[in-house]
């Protein structure tokens, strides 16, 4: 009964966000403007596709238990890789694609293997050089492919004409929501499967796993790869959006910002990485213009220095999510729910 | 033969650089198992702070630089004090959020340096002597790398010393050792905790000053650029070896020169690949113990 309601609510919630391009609601404070525009369209698209891969990070760091400081690496993977494809030879759109997402699980594979030989903060550092050597090779610009600092402009030949545009951002919508769609119900799908479970048990003990005969680094392989392969796939949905790459996705720095949003939503909590990842994104947009605003620079240098950083402001929310809410806005959501009702009905989601 | 010689000079000045901010990475991970994101952070904070110290006694002198110097690493040293006070402190235990803490500082702190110095790099003025190279053997290596040379080996006797001669040495020693049995007899390590993010920070400011010499600028994100060295080193030496730290500083760093010279311009690719045959081969690292 009550798992029949949650699915009618998701199905719901999912119904209307499909139907935005072609409603005219006005979020004032939240949205740019109403929500048939172009540029409001393209904002909530960047979050859905944020929160994708937010939810391929938390299939990692959430699930596995693996955190890892390189998952940018295969998002950038996708972006590059497909860009680079489409700019370079003949290749239509979704040949292209399957031939980007062989190469980054190929990379994926590679990476996983070396890096999973360490565990714990080892595994978080070498995941790190290993995507910084991604970035350095981004940002070198070997025999021109990536573009260097300026990154490199979609070459729209291959791509088909309704993906194309200002006018089409419409349907670069509906595309950013089916692969968040595609995403979750692919992660939903790894955690309910037998790999789901012994990697959430090779995260809660490794040992115990190996002694009852399973195999942890095979588990974590695989899930690295997954997780990995689900981050190219959003990848390629985000250079269609932004029609261009740019460097800033390969830092080490992006990575973080990922698990930001995580611990954000709750570490663990699939609802959690999207809200945290459509949040953090609105945030960093809003206060970016509220760091141009009049406002702030009436404000004296006390105040405007911390207010026309948003980075600074999400830092710190961050600090103070992981130092006084543990469990993020999922874990608090579910304390609230738990407290309103004497008898909980389990994890929700 | 002369370009040989400069590239390992320059490689080993770079090296010293490299240890400055892996000592401390190394001390706090082996004693603590905190891996500090902020440590960067600590970095910057004390090359600007120095440097403003340095210019009130005027701007490339040897007194302003030595009064950078001191003042550097006492910044260093304070920030992470408290950084170990006020956030490492109420999780401890946590590993994992540990982590997290450092890293939002890290990117609250680069942000807020942006907006207090700006984002983009700033020249600074040496004593002559350092903007100048000296003759070795036919090559002209700059004095720069004499002196992060000078100041690595310092900090790495220093803390040696400090490890092997003092009480709280001692009691740094047994805690990465086996650090339940030091709280068994009685030992109050937290104390000890605070000390190693101290001198950890000391060590990072005093790198911040250093760097901005041999690099001539200062900047926001000096840190973060040498900060993931500095993790590649402690990897590649072996957690929580302070030794390690120092071997690995020196091979990382001339590798990187010799790279970026004979195979055009690959350094910091043929370091990530040295990390990775490092763990291959052995996966605790060169000087680190068997996991």
């Amino acid at each position: 009964m009550n798992r029949t309601r949650t699915l009618l609510a998701a199905l719901g919630t999912l119904a209307l966000l499909a139907c935005l391009p072609l409603l005219a609601i006005p979020v004032p404070g939240v949205l740019p403007g109403y929500t048939y525009e172009p540029g409001t369209l393209q904002l909530l698209a960047l979050c859905w596709l944020t929160a994708a891969l937010a939810l391929s990070y938390n299939l990692l760091f959430g699930v596995a238990g693996l955190m890892s400081f390189g998952h940018a690496l295969y998002f950038a993977a996708g972006i590059y890789g497909l860009a680079i494809v489409l700019d370079r030879t003949d290749v239509p759109l979704l040949p292209a694609a399957a031939l980007v997402l062989v190469g980054g699980v190929a990379l994926a594979f590679v990476v996983g293997a070396i890096s999973l030989r360490v565990t714990g903060i080892s595994f978080a550092m070498v995941t790190l050089a290993f995507a910084q050597a991604g970035n350095v090779l981004v940002r070198r610009d070997q025999g021109d492919l990536t573009g260097g600092e300026e990154g490199l402009a979609l070459a729209t030949d291959g791509v088909p004409a309704a993906l194309v545009g200002v006018v089409n951002t419409r349907n670069l919508y509906w595309l950013a929501l089916v692969v968040l769609l595609l995403v979750y119900l692919v992660v939903l799908w790894i955690e309910r499967s037998r790999a789901g479970h012994v990697a959430a048990a090779v995260r809660e003990n490794e040992v115990r796993v190996r002694i009852i005969g399973g195999r942890p680094y095979l588990t974590k392989l695989v899930v690295f790869v997954l997780a990995a392969s689900l981050a190219t796939v959003v990848g390629m949905a985000y250079l269609l959006l932004q029609s261009g790459a740019s460097p800033a996705t390969s830092t080490a720095d992006f990575t973080l910002t990922l698990l930001v949003m995580v611990v954000l939503g709750g570490v663990g909590s699939r609802w959690g990485a999207v809200v945290g990842a459509v949040l953090y994104t609105l945030l960093d947009q809003r206060l970016a213009e509220l760091a141009h605003s009049e406002a702030v620079a009436g404000l004296p240098a006390v105040l405007r220095i911390p207010l026309s950083e948003p980075m600074f402001l999400l830092g710190t929310c961050f600090v103070l999510v992981v130092l006084f809410l543990p469990g993020g806005l999922a874990g608090a959501a579910q304390r609230l729910a738990a407290r309103r009702r004497p008898a909980p009905e389990g994890a929700a989601a | 033969m002369s370009t040989l010689i400069l590239l390992i000079a320059t490689g080993l000045g770079l090296g010293g650089l490299y240890f400055l901010v892996a000592s401390g990475l190394s001390l706090i991970y082996g004693l603590m198992g905190v891996l500090n994101f902020a440590h960067g952070s600590f970095l910057t904070l004390g090359a600007f702070v120095g440097l403003a110290a340095g210019n009130l006694v005027g701007a490339g002198t040897w007194g302003g630089l030595l009064l950078g110097l001191v003042v550097g690493a006492l910044t260093g040293a304070a920030a992470a004090t408290v950084t170990e006070l006020g956030l490492i402190r109420p999780l401890y235990n946590r590993h994992i959020e540990q982590v997290l803490v450092t890293v939002g500082l890290s990117l609250a702190t680069v942000a807020l340096f942006e907006g207090i110095w700006g984002p983009n790099p700033r020249n600074v003025t040496r004593p002559g002597w350092l903007a100048s190279t000296t003759d070795v053997l036919g090559a002209h290596v700059p004095n720069t790398a004499f002196l992060n040379v000078l100041a690595g080996a310092a900090v790495l006797c220093g803390i040696v010393a400090f490890l092997r001669y003092t009480r709280y040495g001692l009691i740094i020693r047994a805690g990465v050792e086996n650090r339940a049995m030091v709280t068994a007899l009685g030992i109050d390590v937290r104390r000890a905790f605070t000390l190693v993010f101290a001198v950890g920070g000391a060590a990072a400011g005093l790198g911040g000053v250093l760097a901005t010499q041999s690099l001539n600028y200062v900047s926001p994100h000096m840190g973060a650029s040498l900060l993931i060295f500095a993790f590649i080193v402690t990897v590649i030496g072996g957690m929580g070896s302070l030794t390690g730290a120092a071997v690995a500083s020196v091979v990382v760093a001339v590798l990187q020169q010799l790279a970026n010279f004979y195979l055009n311009n690959t350094g910091d690719l043929i370091v990530v690949l040295l990390l990775a045959l490092v763990l291959l081969v052995r996966p605790s690292g060169l000087l680190g113990r068997p996991a």
